[in-house]
């Protein structure tokens, strides 16, 4: 007699939102195996309508706590793109820096804290405490120094103050740039300890040939702000048409919509852009992701966490060249702007469409926005990273499943969880997410 | 002495004011010594039905919620809303200018019905709160400050004056006087002005105070030539859900 699985795991815990994973096995046959988004849906995109271009990053920004920065770099390009408006050489330099900030502080949180718990066999990073009181002092120290950093650049992490379309409102004194490269050097002396550490994490064997879709440019950037979609299906295609990429559509168990392009699924996050970037990456990342066992191009979703792992290395690095640079050139203070709701027209606004396609710590995010000759929105549309990678994970699920059902439930379900748990989801973001669901055996 | 139990829990929000707490870096380790947590689902796998202190972020947008809060309320001796969403509404009241139907097919089209959603309510408009830390984000140093008072079990007043009064002593350069509006005269402080310290203008994430100076307003945005539709439309931002009524 075949064997009978329901996994109903409701509110999956250690992500960013609401999500159930549901899994039905009935006489060794799968039946059933989704990934429920039970998020309250927010209607940002509809929120945003008639409101004014200047707002839209104040507003984008509140979709997500933890990707508060990806969205609002996002929302100013694609608001900048619409208008007409081009940033200056340093305003561009300093998101980049802010680009890192945040890619840092997002990784160093999912590999402590949500999922080394997995890896080291307890249920939350407290029980660590006790077991590993070093890491967790090690894992929060490091956190508070991204945000501290981001608080001397733009005010605070979640949801900047500073950085708005046109430029920054404050910028960096001399003195502030070597406030933040002593954090940095500090992050790069904790960073080699989380090496080691990571290096002592086995990850679960697992592979699936999917297509991997990350930004690529010409230049010598590991981009993140720049380029244009790249995939390892196919040339690349211009961020305007981002549509014929993300072509998405809605399934009813989900308030995130679904993606899909060549494929049944594709996959964004570290893992994609480290499969099609590697060879931008700095050469101590590029060694440590040879040490680790991390090679391009990985079908191995687990080790999304170990490609986070690589960039981190390479965004600290990459910051430190950064401001050094600041203090060599000098940052031009006369830069500042305050532009508010443009009621000094001191930005020249003009009709419009835009797009902004910026890689944030889980993937590839779009914004883009249709604008009236007063700057207000007329439509706006948002598509999410995690919300590109549902349809990936459920067909992950679904090769994964049949080659283990020799496991115990429990066993199913932990490795269901740290499957989905591997593409750091942020619910909250694609509606919000995360918990499985065993139905009966 | 056993210690307190406390629980975090979410409704519709960004999840940055609990992303605020684990920004704590080491405190939160030495809070952790004063404190269990029985439920954070971000962060933990644990969950529990039996805690007394409740700290709640995001705002209530579906019956599920509405359920969920009335729960977390019968049993929780005390309830503390953190965040714009819980304490006001937050910008999830932005949904609320909008008939229902016309903003869930805006965004999902034909298949909005399988998305349920009722007009934005903060935490307060369904169930009695005890303790509010206000702000998008939490300003942190407040946090600690309302937990050590409900520890204690002794009131915390939020402060009821204008974010201006901050600002001043900041001694920023006033907005108005570079040509831009600002909601900081009719906005409740306590944040110590972090907009504006930073260049930027108050949105008015804290609720507005309970007594603005309506006419001196006026006559502020009449001396810079600021037409009150702009600041009327700012407002909403963050203050509309305070019209929303039973859903």
């Amino acid at each position: 007699m075949g064997r009978n699985i329901n996994v109903n795991v409701e509110y999956l815990t250690r992500v960013e939102g609401h999500g159930n994973i549901v899994v039905n096995v009935r006489e060794s046959q799968l039946e059933e195996c989704r990934l429920d988004i039970v998020e309250a849906p927010r209607f940002f995109e509809g929120m945003l309508r008639n409101r004014s271009i200047f707002e839209a990053q104040h507003i984008t920004s509140r979709i997500c706590g933890i990707c508060s920065c990806g969205h609002t770099l996002a929302s100013i390009q694609a608001a900048e793109d619409a208008i007409g408006f081009t940033p200056s050489p340093q305003t561009q330099k300093l998101r980049r820096l802010l680009m890192h900030l945040e890619t840092l502080d997002s990784h160093l949180l999912h590999i402590y804290l949500l999922v080394a718990p997995d890896l080291l066999g307890v249920k939350s990073f407290v029980p660590l405490i006790n077991t590993h009181n070093d890491v967790v002092r090690r894992a929060l120290r490091m956190k508070k120094t991204c945000n501290d950093i981001c608080e001397v650049l733009v005010g605070r992490h979640v949801h900047p103050i500073s950085s708005i379309v046109g430029g920054f409102t404050k910028l960096p004194s001399e003195k502030e740039l070597d406030k933040m490269l002593g954090m940095l050097r500090s992050l790069e002396v904790d960073m080699k300890p989380t090496i080691d550490l990571a290096a002592t994490f086995v990850f679960p064997e697992f592979e699936r040939d999917t297509e991997f879709v990350a930004l690529v440019s010409d230049t010598d950037e590991y981009p993140f702000l720049e380029g244009d979609i790249g995939t390892t299906d196919g040339p690349p295609i211009p961020k305007d048409a981002y549509k014929s990429v993300t072509n998405e559509f809605i399934v009813s168990h989900s308030s995130a919509k679904h993606c899909k392009n060549k494929r049944g699924s594709y996959m964004v996050g570290a893992l994609a852009r480290f499969n099609l970037n590697y060879d931008k990456l700095v050469p101590n990342a590029k060694d440590i992701a040879s040490a680790i066992g991390l090679h391009p191009v990985s079908k191995n979703p687990y080790l999304n966490t170990a490609a986070q792992l690589i960039e981190c290395i390479h965004c600290i690095e990459d910051s430190i060249r950064i401001i050094e640079d600041c203090k060599e050139e000098g940052v031009d203070q006369s830069e500042a702007i305050l532009v508010g709701l443009n009621e000094t027209g001191c930005i020249p606004v003009q009709a419009g469409h835009g797009v902004g396609a910026v890689e944030v710590p889980r993937g590839i995010l779009f914004h883009a926005y249709d604008v009236s000759e007063e700057g207000k929105i007329i439509t706006a549309n948002c598509v999410i990273p995690t919300g590109q990678n549902l349809a990936n994970i459920e067909l992950d699920m679904k090769k994964l499943v049949p080659e283990i059902l020799d496991r115990t439930d429990e066993e199913i379900t932990l490795s269901l969880e740290m499957l989905v748990r591997a593409y750091d989801p942020c619910i909250s973001c694609s509606a919000h997410f995360l918990n499985v669901e065993f139905k009966n055996r | 002495m056993s210690k307190v139990k406390v629980a975090f829990f979410d409704f519709a929000c960004c999840e940055g004011c609990q992303l605020q707490v684990a920004n704590m870096g080491e405190l939160l380790i030495d809070i952790l010594d004063k404190i269990e947590i029985v439920e954070f689902r971000e962060v933990m796998s644990e969950k529990s039905e039996d805690y007394d202190v409740a700290i709640v972020e995001g705002s209530i947008t579906t019956p599920h919620c509405l359920e969920r809060i009335m729960k977390i309320r019968s049993i929780a001796k005390v309830l503390i809303a953190y965040g714009s969403c819980a304490t006001i509404g937050g910008v999830n009241g932005m949904k609320n200018q909008f008939e229902m139907d016309d903003i869930a097919r805006s965004v999902y089209g034909d298949d909005a019905h399988f998305f349920p959603t009722r007009p934005t309510r903060a935490i307060d408009q369904v169930v009695p709160v005890d303790y509010y830390v206000h702000g998008c984000p939490i300003y942190l140093p407040e946090l600690v400050k309302v937990l050590t008072h409900a520890l204690a079990g002794i009131p915390y007043r939020v402060p009821d004056s204008a974010v201006c009064v901050e600002c001043k002593l900041n001694e920023n350069v006033c907005v108005y006087e570079r040509g831009v509006s600002c909601l900081g005269p009719v906005t409740r402080g306590g944040c110590n002005s972090w907009c504006i310290n930073n260049g930027n203008v108050c949105y008015g994430c804290r609720g507005m105070v309970t007594n603005p100076a309506d006419n001196a307003q006026r006559d502020v945005l009449t001396k810079y030539d600021i037409s009150l539709d702009w600041v009327e439309n700012k407002m909403m931002m963050y203050n509309k859900a305070k019209d929303a009524k039973e859903a």
